[in-house]
């Protein structure tokens, strides 16, 4: 039997970034791009992933959405693709990626490729969740999120494992997005979305993992344990754990309730709350002391300021910058290649006061020393 | 000489199974002899004199094989590695890989040696307590350091006893709670941190700065009243020499803390620079690797640990001493931190390790160091401009010593072939594999060489031609590399993934049988 492969094309995927745009999402942006001149990125970049595959024509089949979003490309590639659902040609909008993703899940297709950039990646996080694993082409304005591949060829490098039956880790990673319209007037508010689930192999996705090394849940399990053994027992002291995979591990060791995009509380290891905002926050803390627990946010190397804003700059200064914990896996931190974390709190003396070197926890027992820039 | 590239290079590729795979119940290499019939009437049944204890309730699970069946197995493996001293190793970077003289294994194989037992009476072996004392006077000469013990078994171990030590130092003063922190570098030995991780320490890791060394900044954070020492390699596995060692070492001991220095690999500085002036407690070298014997399976490996007078007292028991008249092993050392291993190390690599030694004298140790910096540059040189290849920090105007971490990044990008796809590859020119980096990748695709004074000027051209053809290789026919090795009996990972899965892992046969073979 065949196996299949699921493909969407953003087809007007980084049309806003050469033109200085940041990014395309929206109907109205788009047509402002158009008018300037803007080019598509996603077609060629499709093409030239499904080239690589080109010698697995015979055992897999391509499902996929018509004309620009995915049939152009898969036949220009030399593919008879099985080609379902239905678009208006040059007006398609992120409802037709969210209905392809969906219907692909359904037809239950080994492996969901696509073409965008965050702003796709958000759609079929939005349309399939963890589902089925999910492979990104870099084609975007905007790529924050962890989902693709290092660039076209490689993305095809990675589906012809995976459609070759080799054995492929699968590992969650980021979809973050930021405000397009606020990345406009200068602000950037990120968020982290969610989760999709990708197949990993170090030669093409470096930005996960760099070469080999205990594996991930180990490092993470150690992390956890560190931080839990080190862990206060007091009525008077909170725990307030930030968003992603690596502090989620803490809440699922200790069996509790967790937020995965969101900031939970924790007193005498049990949750005192789940999800909660700034004001909630500050509220908690009246008369309390407290630590914060937080990771590397995305593949850029924010600790604050992107997705967890809850812990404003206000919560900081209420628990102090001494009583703050970072945690993050070796492979996380040398992802980022030497570049140093980042904070962007929206306040300039939080900031001021975040910056120098932190100790980040990697493992029981084990930390490293890095540098944090505002 | 014009640069030989062994294009013509084929190796025997045999198919081997597994020795467990050939055992023929019944087959027999040795026919044990009938002892008799006078035995046979004393003894009895042989194992009423046999403790209970000690008697198997089953047979042992041995493969039965022939002689010649045993034989001709590990000839055919023999003739599918490309170990030490058959091939151009300057792959091993950070593995020090020199020329073993042959002349050393002629001591070695002598019966006044080889029929020693370290049980003997130390007046019989005077001989080879001689040979350890005056080597480790050599050795606190090389270091600056007071003292020195051979009992650890290798590199790590040696570190490991460096490790304990410390623990040592913060019991006695009844600190060693608090004292609980030891801080390594990232690109310093992986060792560093394991052997203080198994003693019982936290351990804290310096990221570089910009230029590729210890961050000095970062080490002022580190510090505090929990240090207990720091351990970090010089020059570092990226082959960067820390020009501001002197400064750690002082930050350090500014908190209390000791310092270790891992001199594993001393290639680079003997008699240049010694752990002495820049200011260490303690170092180490691993003897089978700067001083000449060769490495482990072919070894086995010697660590010699060195420290300062105030913490001799912490050494492993015994000591070697000498008298005036006779030599002497010393026992008297009631704040030791006991053994680290049988008997007095692997006296074998310290005989070796000393002729090697007296032959080079004071003069050749310096000229070492002075040819593997200068090959290794001249190979650096060679290599300079190959497509795809770069190497690590290029801009921080810092000369490299013994070895660069070169990294294949752009070739990967440009080609999509990697450091891997490359080191199978190579292979296939009758060059053993090269090593990549210690693990995590903190540089990407990496490739690490080291050409020490052993290697002619032929050698490392030879070297350099190969690295370029399969540069060249991977831009004109890629999946020729992909899909290497094609000559070598090497064989490719067939399940990446199961490396980094502990449940997968088979270092038995007992343990393939149960994890892997049922699968198939």
């Amino acid at each position: 039997m065949k196996k299949t492969l699921g493909l969407i094309v953003n087809p007007v995927a980084g049309m806003g970034g050469r033109v200085g745009l940041k990014g395309s999402d929206g109907v109205e942006i788009l047509e402002r791009a158009r008018e300037l001149g803007a080019k598509p990125e996603s077609p060629l970049r499709t093409t030239e992933t499904l080239k690589v595959l080109t010698g697995l024509r015979n055992e897999v089949e391509i499902v996929t959405y018509p004309g620009e979003m995915g049939e152009n490309e898969a036949r220009e590639a030399g593919f008879e693709p099985q080609v379902i659902g239905t678009i208006e040609e040059g007006k398609t909008t992120s409802l037709d990626t969210i209905h392809a993703a969906r219907e692909m899940a359904d037809l239950k297709v080994e492996l969901l490729l696509f073409a965008g950039g965050d702003g796709t990646a958000r759609n079929i996080y939005d349309a399939i969740g963890g589902e089925l694993p999910t492979l990104g082409i870099p084609a975007g304005v905007k790529i924050h999120s962890a989902v693709y591949a290092t660039n076209p060829h490689n993305a095809g490098e990675l589906v012809k494992l995976v459609l070759q039956g080799n054995r492929i880790d699968v590992h969650e990673a980021e979809v973050m997005d930021i405000d397009e319209d606020g990345f406009r007037e200068g602000r950037v508010t990120a968020k982290l979305y969610g989760y999709l689930q990708v197949p990993y192999d170090k030669r093409y996705v470096q930005s996960l993992k760099s070469g080999r090394g205990v594996g991930e849940e180990v490092a993470l399990s150690g992390i956890a344990e560190h931080i839990i053994e080190a862990m206060e027992e007091h009525v008077d002291y909170l725990y307030i754990i930030g968003p992603g995979t690596t502090t989620r591990t803490i809440l699922e060791k200790l069996g509790v309730q967790n937020t995965l995009l969101g900031v939970d509380v924790l007193c005498n290891k049990q949750v005192v709350a789940n999800d909660v905002t700034e004001t909630q926050l500050l509220n908690l803390l009246e008369n309390k002391k407290a630590k914060i627990v937080i990771t590397v946010i995305g593949g850029q190397g924010y600790i604050f300021g992107r997705g967890n804003q809850q812990i404003s700059p206000r919560v900081i200064k209420k628990i102090g910058v001494d009583n703050i914990m970072i945690i993050a896996t070796k492979n996380k931190v040398i992802s980022l290649k030497g570049n140093p974390f980042l904070v962007d709190t929206g306040d300039s003396e939080t900031n001021k006061k975040l910056s120098g070197y932190v100790r980040v926890t990697t493992g029981y027992h084990e930390q490293m020393i890095y540098r944090v820039d505002s | 000489m014009v640069a030989k590239v062994r294009k013509n290079f084929q190796q025997a590729h045999w198919d081997e199974p597994i020795i467990y795979e050939m055992s023929i119940p019944g087959s027999r290499g040795i026919l044990v002899p009938d002892p008799g019939k006078e035995i046979k009437e004393r003894i009895k049944n042989p194992l009423n004199v046999l403790p209970t204890v000690m008697q198997r309730k089953d047979l042992p699970r041995l493969p039965e094989l022939s002689q010649k069946h045993v034989l001709a197995h590990y000839l055919h493996l023999s003739q599918e590695t490309l170990g030490s001293n058959i091939t151009n190793d300057i792959s091993e970077g950070t593995c020090t890989m020199k020329y073993n003289p042959r002349v050393n294994e002629v001591l070695v194989a002598d019966p006044r040696f080889s029929e020693l037992h370290p049980g003997q009476d130390e007046d019989t072996v005077q001989g080879i307590l001689e040979i350890y004392y005056k080597f480790e006077q050599i050795i606190k000469e090389v270091s600056g350091m007071d003292k020195v013990t051979f009992q650890p078994g290798g590199g790590n171990h040696a570190v490991y006893t460096a490790a304990s030590l410390v623990r040592a130092y913060w019991a006695e003063r009844g600190k060693l709670e608090e004292r609980n922190e030891v801080i390594t570098t990232i690109f310093s030995h992986p060792c560093d941190a394991a052997a203080p991780s198994t003693a019982g320490f936290k351990v804290i890791t310096l990221y570089p700065d910009e230029q590729g060394l210890p961050d000095i900044e970062a080490l002022k954070k580190a510090v505090s009243h929990h240090t207990a020492a720091i351990f970090m390699t010089n020059p570092e596995d990226i082959g960067l020499y820390n020009p501001q060692v002197d400064q750690f070492v002082k930050l350090v001991h500014d908190v209390g803390g000791l310092c270790f220095y891992d001199q594993a690999n001393a290639n680079a500085f003997l008699g240049v620079t010694r752990a002495r002036e820049t200011g260490f407690d303690m170092c180490h070298f691993n003897v089978h690797k700067t001083f000449g014997a060769p490495h482990g399976s072919s070894g086995p490996a010697n660590g010699a640990f060195c420290c300062t007078e105030n913490l001799a007292k912490y050494l492993p028991s015994p000591s070697v001493e000498y008298d005036g008249k006779k030599y002497f092993l010393n026992f008297d050392h009631p704040d030791s931190i006991g053994k680290v291993r049988e008997f007095m190390g692997t006296a074998g690599v310290i005989l070796r390790a000393y002729a090697w030694t007296i032959m080079m004298g004071a003069e050749g140790l310096r000229e070492t160091a002075d040819i593997s910096v200068i090959n290794n540059n001249y190979l650096m040189k060679q290599l300079e401009g190959t497509p795809g290849l770069n190497y690590c920090f290029p801009d921080n105007g810092l000369r490299r010593q013994e070895q660069v971490r070169y990294t294949w990044e752009q070739l990967k990008e440009d080609t999509g072939v990697g450091t891997d796809d490359v080191n199978r590859r190579i292979a296939d020119y009758g060059i053993e594999h090269y090593w990549t980096s210690h693990h995590p990748w903190v540089i990407p695709e990496p490739m690490t060489l080291e050409p020490c004074e052993t290697y002619s000027v032929d050698d490392i051209d030879e070297y350099a031609a190969v690295v370029k053809q399969i540069s060249k290789e991977a831009y004109e026919t890629p999946e020729l590399v992909k899909e290497a090795p094609h000559k070598s009996a090497s064989h490719r990972r067939n399940d990446e993934a199961a490396l980094d899965d502990p449940d997968k892992w088979a270092l038995t046969w007992r343990a393939y049988e149960k994890k892997i073979k049922h699968l198939k």
